[in-house]
Protein backbone atom coordinates (compact mmCIF):
# COMPACT_ATOMS: atom_id res chain seq x y z
CA UNK A 1 0.00 0.00 0.00
CA UNK A 2 2.98 2.73 0.90
CA UNK A 3 4.65 2.11 -2.69
CA UNK A 4 1.35 3.01 -4.02
CA UNK A 5 0.69 6.03 -2.12
CA UNK A 6 4.28 6.97 -3.31
CA UNK A 7 3.09 6.76 -6.55
CA UNK A 8 0.29 8.84 -6.11
CA UNK A 9 2.37 11.60 -3.67
CA UNK A 10 4.31 12.25 -6.67
CA UNK A 11 1.86 12.52 -9.67
CA UNK A 12 1.05 15.78 -11.15
CA UNK A 13 -2.07 16.30 -9.68
CA UNK A 14 -1.19 15.48 -6.21
CA UNK A 15 2.05 18.18 -6.21
CA UNK A 16 -0.55 20.68 -8.03
CA UNK A 17 -3.04 20.66 -5.70
CA UNK A 18 -0.58 20.21 -2.67
CA UNK A 19 0.92 23.33 -3.87
CA UNK A 20 -1.65 25.54 -4.90
CA UNK A 21 -2.80 28.69 -3.55
CA UNK A 22 -6.25 28.80 -3.64
CA UNK A 23 -7.34 24.92 -4.77
CA UNK A 24 -5.81 23.56 -1.16
CA UNK A 25 -7.53 25.85 0.66
CA UNK A 26 -11.09 26.06 -0.83
CA UNK A 27 -11.43 21.94 -0.93
CA UNK A 28 -10.08 22.50 2.99
CA UNK A 29 -12.54 24.58 3.91
CA UNK A 30 -15.30 22.45 1.74
CA UNK A 31 -14.79 19.66 4.36
CA UNK A 32 -14.80 21.62 7.03
CA UNK A 33 -18.11 23.26 6.10
CA UNK A 34 -19.71 20.46 5.41
CA UNK A 35 -19.29 19.53 8.78
CA UNK A 36 -22.13 21.96 9.94
CA UNK A 37 -24.53 20.42 7.17
CA UNK A 38 -23.35 16.48 7.60
CA UNK A 39 -22.37 16.08 11.68
CA UNK A 40 -24.47 19.26 12.20
CA UNK A 41 -27.91 17.42 11.08
CA UNK A 42 -26.86 13.75 12.11
CA UNK A 43 -25.71 15.16 15.77
CA UNK A 44 -29.24 17.02 16.32
CA UNK A 45 -30.69 13.37 15.12
CA UNK A 46 -28.51 11.66 17.66
CA UNK A 47 -29.67 14.18 20.50
CA UNK A 48 -33.12 13.52 19.46
CA UNK A 49 -32.50 9.66 19.61
CA UNK A 50 -31.22 10.93 23.33
CA UNK A 51 -34.26 12.52 23.82
CA UNK A 52 -32.80 16.02 24.32
CA UNK A 53 -33.91 17.77 21.45
CA UNK A 54 -36.92 18.06 19.52
CA UNK A 55 -38.66 15.70 21.48
CA UNK A 56 -41.85 16.26 20.08
CA UNK A 57 -40.41 15.76 16.49
CA UNK A 58 -40.91 11.30 16.07
CA UNK A 59 -37.74 10.09 15.00
CA UNK A 60 -39.18 8.78 11.28
CA UNK A 61 -39.40 12.37 10.59
CA UNK A 62 -35.57 12.94 11.37
CA UNK A 63 -34.77 9.50 9.89
CA UNK A 64 -36.60 10.23 6.61
CA UNK A 65 -36.32 13.95 5.82
CA UNK A 66 -33.33 15.08 8.00
CA UNK A 67 -30.90 11.84 7.33
CA UNK A 68 -30.80 12.13 3.47
CA UNK A 69 -29.74 15.51 3.71
CA UNK A 70 -27.20 14.76 6.06
CA UNK A 71 -25.80 12.00 3.93
CA UNK A 72 -25.43 15.19 0.98
CA UNK A 73 -23.08 16.46 3.36
CA UNK A 74 -20.94 13.37 4.34
CA UNK A 75 -20.77 13.46 0.69
CA UNK A 76 -19.05 16.04 0.44
CA UNK A 77 -16.62 15.74 3.26
CA UNK A 78 -15.72 11.99 1.38
CA UNK A 79 -15.30 14.33 -1.95
CA UNK A 80 -13.35 17.07 -0.19
CA UNK A 81 -11.64 14.47 2.19
CA UNK A 82 -10.19 12.43 -0.59
CA UNK A 83 -8.55 15.16 -2.60
CA UNK A 84 -7.03 15.83 0.67
CA UNK A 85 -5.74 12.42 0.83
CA UNK A 86 -4.86 13.34 -2.67
CA UNK A 87 -2.81 16.01 -1.92
CA UNK A 88 -0.23 14.27 0.68
CA UNK A 89 -1.47 10.23 0.70
CA UNK A 90 2.16 9.58 2.77
CA UNK A 91 2.15 12.12 4.98
CA UNK A 92 -1.32 10.91 6.18
CA UNK A 93 -1.49 7.36 5.88
CA UNK A 94 1.69 7.55 8.26
CA UNK A 95 -0.25 10.18 10.66
CA UNK A 96 -1.75 7.93 13.90
CA UNK A 97 -4.45 10.75 14.08
CA UNK A 98 -5.32 9.86 10.70
CA UNK A 99 -5.39 5.90 10.83
CA UNK A 100 -7.77 6.42 14.39
CA UNK A 101 -9.70 8.63 11.82
CA UNK A 102 -10.37 5.81 9.46
CA UNK A 103 -11.25 3.66 12.04
CA UNK A 104 -14.29 5.62 13.90
CA UNK A 105 -15.57 6.35 10.42
CA UNK A 106 -15.99 2.17 10.16
CA UNK A 107 -16.94 2.27 13.65
CA UNK A 108 -19.72 5.04 13.25
CA UNK A 109 -20.72 3.04 10.20
CA UNK A 110 -21.24 0.00 12.02
CA UNK A 111 -22.81 1.04 14.97
CA UNK A 112 -25.45 3.00 12.04
CA UNK A 113 -26.04 -0.57 10.52
CA UNK A 114 -26.54 -2.09 13.69
CA UNK A 115 -28.97 0.71 14.61
CA UNK A 116 -31.09 0.23 11.35
CA UNK A 117 -30.77 -3.82 11.62
CA UNK A 118 -32.11 -3.86 15.34
CA UNK A 119 -34.08 -1.54 17.25
CA UNK A 120 -35.06 0.58 14.17
CA UNK A 121 -37.03 -2.41 13.28
CA UNK A 122 -39.52 -1.85 15.38
CA UNK A 123 -39.79 2.46 15.26
CA UNK A 124 -43.39 2.56 14.81
CA UNK A 125 -43.82 1.63 18.53
CA UNK A 126 -41.68 4.37 19.87
CA UNK A 127 -40.93 6.99 16.51
CA UNK A 128 -43.15 9.33 19.05
CA UNK A 129 -42.11 8.38 22.48
CA UNK A 130 -40.12 11.34 24.16
CA UNK A 131 -37.77 9.30 25.44
CA UNK A 132 -36.73 5.88 22.85
CA UNK A 133 -35.73 3.00 24.34
CA UNK A 134 -32.86 1.85 25.60
CA UNK A 135 -30.96 0.40 23.03
CA UNK A 136 -31.66 3.89 20.49
CA UNK A 137 -30.24 5.90 23.31
CA UNK A 138 -26.89 4.06 23.09
CA UNK A 139 -26.72 4.47 19.21
CA UNK A 140 -27.35 8.23 19.52
CA UNK A 141 -24.81 8.37 21.99
CA UNK A 142 -22.36 6.08 20.24
CA UNK A 143 -22.56 7.90 16.41
CA UNK A 144 -21.98 11.52 18.99
CA UNK A 145 -18.98 9.91 20.52
CA UNK A 146 -17.65 8.43 17.50
CA UNK A 147 -18.32 11.20 15.06
CA UNK A 148 -16.72 13.75 17.47
CA UNK A 149 -13.89 11.72 18.00
CA UNK A 150 -14.02 11.44 14.19
CA UNK A 151 -13.74 16.00 14.13
CA UNK A 152 -11.19 15.40 16.82
CA UNK A 153 -8.58 13.06 15.35
CA UNK A 154 -9.32 15.20 11.71
CA UNK A 155 -8.34 18.45 13.44
CA UNK A 156 -5.31 16.72 14.99
CA UNK A 157 -3.75 15.38 11.91
CA UNK A 158 -2.77 18.50 11.17
CA UNK A 159 -0.21 18.45 14.09
CA UNK A 160 2.43 16.16 13.46
CA UNK A 161 2.61 15.46 17.07
CA UNK A 162 4.35 11.40 16.78
CA UNK A 163 5.47 11.32 13.12
CA UNK B 1 -6.52 55.13 15.73
CA UNK B 2 -4.05 52.41 16.05
CA UNK B 3 -5.29 49.20 17.60
CA UNK B 4 -2.08 47.21 17.18
CA UNK B 5 -0.50 47.75 20.59
CA UNK B 6 -4.36 46.49 21.70
CA UNK B 7 -4.03 43.14 20.44
CA UNK B 8 -0.29 42.94 21.30
CA UNK B 9 -1.44 43.30 24.51
CA UNK B 10 -4.00 41.10 24.29
CA UNK B 11 -1.53 38.45 23.02
CA UNK B 12 1.00 39.19 25.92
CA UNK B 13 -2.04 38.78 28.42
CA UNK B 14 -1.94 35.82 31.14
CA UNK B 15 -4.19 33.53 29.08
CA UNK B 16 -2.88 34.39 26.10
CA UNK B 17 0.72 33.09 26.88
CA UNK B 18 -0.34 30.20 28.76
CA UNK B 19 -2.04 28.86 25.53
CA UNK B 20 1.01 30.24 22.75
CA UNK B 21 3.17 27.78 25.01
CA UNK B 22 1.65 24.87 25.70
CA UNK B 23 1.82 22.26 22.94
CA UNK B 24 -2.10 20.69 22.76
CA UNK B 25 -4.02 23.78 24.32
CA UNK B 26 -4.70 25.10 21.21
CA UNK B 27 -5.07 22.27 19.27
CA UNK B 28 -7.80 21.19 22.12
CA UNK B 29 -9.28 24.06 22.40
CA UNK B 30 -9.59 24.51 18.68
CA UNK B 31 -11.59 20.90 18.36
CA UNK B 32 -13.87 22.05 21.15
CA UNK B 33 -14.77 24.84 18.83
CA UNK B 34 -15.20 22.92 15.94
CA UNK B 35 -17.40 20.27 17.67
CA UNK B 36 -19.63 23.66 18.57
CA UNK B 37 -19.87 24.92 14.89
CA UNK B 38 -21.01 21.45 13.86
CA UNK B 39 -23.94 22.05 16.53
CA UNK B 40 -24.53 25.79 15.82
CA UNK B 41 -24.93 24.86 11.89
CA UNK B 42 -27.17 21.86 12.76
CA UNK B 43 -29.45 24.07 14.80
CA UNK B 44 -29.70 26.92 12.39
CA UNK B 45 -30.09 24.54 9.04
CA UNK B 46 -33.06 22.69 10.41
CA UNK B 47 -35.29 25.60 11.00
CA UNK B 48 -33.60 27.96 7.75
CA UNK B 49 -34.38 24.19 5.90
CA UNK B 50 -37.90 24.20 6.69
CA UNK B 51 -38.26 27.13 5.62
CA UNK B 52 -37.09 26.27 2.39
CA UNK B 53 -39.37 23.30 2.46
CA UNK B 54 -36.50 20.95 3.16
CA UNK B 55 -36.27 18.23 6.32
CA UNK B 56 -38.64 18.17 8.89
CA UNK B 57 -41.60 20.04 6.51
CA UNK B 58 -44.83 18.37 9.06
CA UNK B 59 -43.07 20.90 11.92
CA UNK B 60 -44.65 24.40 12.04
CA UNK B 61 -41.04 26.90 11.59
CA UNK B 62 -41.77 28.70 14.20
CA UNK B 63 -41.91 25.86 16.81
CA UNK B 64 -38.46 24.19 15.24
CA UNK B 65 -36.89 27.78 16.03
CA UNK B 66 -38.13 28.22 19.52
CA UNK B 67 -37.13 24.54 20.57
CA UNK B 68 -33.63 24.98 19.09
CA UNK B 69 -32.95 28.52 20.48
CA UNK B 70 -31.72 27.10 23.73
CA UNK B 71 -29.12 24.41 21.67
CA UNK B 72 -28.40 27.56 19.21
CA UNK B 73 -27.51 29.75 22.10
CA UNK B 74 -25.45 26.75 23.79
CA UNK B 75 -23.16 26.31 20.42
CA UNK B 76 -22.77 30.38 20.25
CA UNK B 77 -21.51 30.24 24.01
CA UNK B 78 -19.13 27.14 23.42
CA UNK B 79 -17.92 29.11 20.17
CA UNK B 80 -17.09 31.98 21.87
CA UNK B 81 -15.83 30.80 24.77
CA UNK B 82 -13.23 28.94 22.70
CA UNK B 83 -12.74 31.73 20.26
CA UNK B 84 -11.79 34.19 22.59
CA UNK B 85 -9.02 32.00 24.18
CA UNK B 86 -7.51 31.21 20.27
CA UNK B 87 -8.00 34.57 19.36
CA UNK B 88 -5.55 35.71 22.76
CA UNK B 89 -3.29 33.47 21.40
CA UNK B 90 -2.00 34.82 18.44
CA UNK B 91 -3.74 38.47 18.86
CA UNK B 92 -0.98 40.19 16.27
CA UNK B 93 -1.39 37.63 13.74
CA UNK B 94 -5.31 37.82 13.60
CA UNK B 95 -4.45 41.76 13.34
CA UNK B 96 -2.92 41.23 10.19
CA UNK B 97 -5.15 38.77 8.86
CA UNK B 98 -8.13 39.84 6.42
CA UNK B 99 -10.13 36.81 7.08
CA UNK B 100 -10.49 37.84 10.78
CA UNK B 101 -11.51 41.24 10.33
CA UNK B 102 -14.44 39.59 7.65
CA UNK B 103 -14.90 37.25 10.20
CA UNK B 104 -16.03 39.41 12.91
CA UNK B 105 -17.92 41.81 10.87
CA UNK B 106 -20.06 39.13 9.80
CA UNK B 107 -19.88 37.59 13.31
CA UNK B 108 -21.54 40.69 14.78
CA UNK B 109 -23.87 40.89 12.04
CA UNK B 110 -25.01 37.25 11.96
CA UNK B 111 -25.69 37.59 15.72
CA UNK B 112 -27.17 40.60 15.57
CA UNK B 113 -29.63 38.99 13.05
CA UNK B 114 -30.08 35.75 14.99
CA UNK B 115 -31.32 37.30 18.12
CA UNK B 116 -33.22 40.00 17.01
CA UNK B 117 -34.49 39.66 13.51
CA UNK B 118 -34.39 36.10 12.83
CA UNK B 119 -37.85 35.37 14.86
CA UNK B 120 -40.31 37.42 12.87
CA UNK B 121 -38.95 36.38 9.94
CA UNK B 122 -39.32 32.84 10.74
CA UNK B 123 -42.87 33.60 11.92
CA UNK B 124 -43.72 35.48 9.02
CA UNK B 125 -41.99 32.20 6.59
CA UNK B 126 -39.36 34.01 5.15
CA UNK B 127 -37.26 32.24 2.42
CA UNK B 128 -35.17 35.43 1.98
CA UNK B 129 -34.49 35.10 6.13
CA UNK B 130 -33.70 31.56 6.17
CA UNK B 131 -31.35 32.11 3.08
CA UNK B 132 -29.59 35.66 4.67
CA UNK B 133 -28.83 33.08 8.10
CA UNK B 134 -27.27 30.53 6.35
CA UNK B 135 -25.17 32.95 3.99
CA UNK B 136 -24.17 34.83 7.16
CA UNK B 137 -23.03 31.93 9.52
CA UNK B 138 -21.83 29.82 6.30
CA UNK B 139 -19.68 33.48 5.51
CA UNK B 140 -18.74 33.44 9.44
CA UNK B 141 -17.15 29.68 9.27
CA UNK B 142 -15.64 30.18 6.19
CA UNK B 143 -13.95 33.46 6.76
CA UNK B 144 -13.01 31.66 9.91
CA UNK B 145 -11.67 29.13 8.36
CA UNK B 146 -9.27 31.42 5.91
CA UNK B 147 -7.87 32.64 9.07
CA UNK B 148 -5.34 29.74 8.71
CA UNK B 149 -4.54 30.68 5.42
CA UNK B 150 -4.06 34.41 4.85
Amino acid sequence: MFAFFQWLEATGGSLALRESILAYPIVESTHVLSLCLFFGLIGLMDLRLLGWALPNVPVTQFTSRIQPIGVVGFAVMVISGLLLFYSGPIRAYTNIFFRVKMILIALAGLNALLFHATIFKSVGDWESATLPPPRARLAGALSLLFWSGVVVCGRMQAYKWFD
Amino acid sequence: MDLLPYFEALEASGPGVVIKESLWLFPVIECVHLLALALLGGAVLITDLRLLNLGLKDQPPVDLERRLHPWLLLALASLVLTGVPMFLSEAVKCFYSPPFWYKMGLLAVAILFTLTLRRRLVAAGSRPGALLSIGLWFGVAFAGRWIAFY
